[in-house]
């Protein structure tokens, strides 16, 4: 069992933030779509909101780990049979990592329009920047919402291509992502 | 001395004449640059305290004449976006769809259709067109002369106060908010330069 990537397949860390990060974002998706159309009076109102941020803010430092730990370690070999199909997939990845980065961003944009910080489960709290656009709120609000169906776009393409590799390709793509 | 005396009466009417057309309606200008005029509005918080905010960007002018106030016009015009209730999270939602829709609705106006000073004297009644997330509603309200003259810097200045209080559901406003949220007060302080 490796914790380490080989170029063969991927290692047991790589593989655990994958499926953990896969786990937070559906729920984060979930949960962003539920709790814009909770009511005043729902008790979960102020909460949901809470929570969302919070993740988020999880999400964050998993995604860095994540990226440090890409760079500083081997890559398995891509299964792709022709050099653009390689291509595409790089290019999904890249896009998937992108857009998940500039959505957490915008997230903390709208928290932070007005100067407040913050709150990560009443544990700490993250610092707004010391400056703001006029209107920021709507616009980062927009860019989060176009960005989250944005991913999830992505997330269906990421998915149909890793059934392709399993049952069209028949190649190890999808079953090294699961079995370090 | 007949003489003397009919250059005083030409000069008298020539001043009267003078003074007359100067205290015809004149045109104010709201003092926005200067940020001598608000709109600010309060809201019940679930029956238990109150919530301000306030719009930033609005324009308007008015004509006043303080001896014939009947005479008096008003239209003011506000950037719906400028809402400001000092949360960003709050504003997002106050300007989105459950609320003002700004993006559908950028501006709420108001022109006056009539200025009429109270039996008392002690006030006056405006009445006017207020449109709101596309909805114009006739609407009437009181206003209070604050006061008016020079100022230091070579200009003439007049302010009013009024407030008004508006039914969120009759501008098509219809987001629960709970039984003691269902009416807006609006106050507005507006202090006009004479151009």
């Amino acid at each position: 069992m490796n914790i380490k990537n080989t170029n063969q397949s991927y290692g047991l860390l790589s593989i655990t933030i994958h499926w953990v990060m896969a786990l937070f974002i559906f729920f984060m998706f979930g949960l962003g779509l539920y709790m814009v159309e909770l009511t005043y009076y729902d008790s979960w109102y102020k909460g949901s909101l809470d929570l969302h941020k919070s993740l988020g803010l999880m999400l964050f430092f998993l995604l860095n780990v994540r990226l440090i730990w890409r760079f500083s370690n081997i890559r398995p070999i891509t299964l792709s049979a022709t050099r653009w199909v390689a291509i595409a997939g790089h290019t999904a990845h890249f896009l998937l990592y992108g857009v998940t980065i500039v959505l957490m961003l915008s997230g903390y944009f709208i928290s932070t329009a007005d100067g407040r910080d913050i709150e990560v489960f009443n544990l700490f709290r993250l610092p707004a920047l010391p400056f703001s656009i006029e209107n920021q709120e709507d616009i980062a609000g927009d860019i989060h919402e176009v960005l989250a169906w944005g991913l999830m776009t992505l997330v269906a393409i990421h998915i149909s291509a890793a059934l392709k590799h399993h049952f069209l390709d028949k190649d190890r793509t999808l079953i090294r992502m699961l079995k370090p | 001395m007949k003489k003397l005396m009919k250059s005083i009466v030409l000069a008298t009417a020539l001043t009267s004449t003078l003074l007359s057309a100067h205290t015809h309606a004149a045109d104010y200008k709201v003092d926005v640059k200067g940020a001598h005029a608000f709109v600010q509005f309060k809201i019940k918080h679930l029956g238990y305290s109150w919530l301000l905010g306030r719009f930033n960007t609005f324009d308007g002018n008015f004509n006043w004449d303080a001896k014939k106030p009947n005479n008096s016009a008003i239209n003011i015009e506000i950037q719906t976006a400028s809402l400001d209730s000092n949360h960003a999270e709050r504003d997002k939602h106050l300007k989105g769809r459950d609320f003002l829709n700004v993006k559908k609705f950028p501006t709420a106006t108001f022109k006056s259709t009539r200025f009429i000073e109270e039996k008392d004297g002690d006030g006056y009644i405006l009445t006017g067109d207020l449109t709101l997330k596309g909805i114009t509603k006739s609407i009437s309200f009181d206003v209070e002369k604050v006061g008016e003259g020079i100022d230091p810097w070579g200009g003439y200045r007049v302010g009013f106060e009024g407030d008004v209080k508006l039914k969120l559901t009759d501008y098509g406003i219809n987001y629960n908010l709970g039984p003691a949220s269902e009416w807006v007060e609006m106050a507005l302080f507006i202090e006009g330069i004479k151009q």
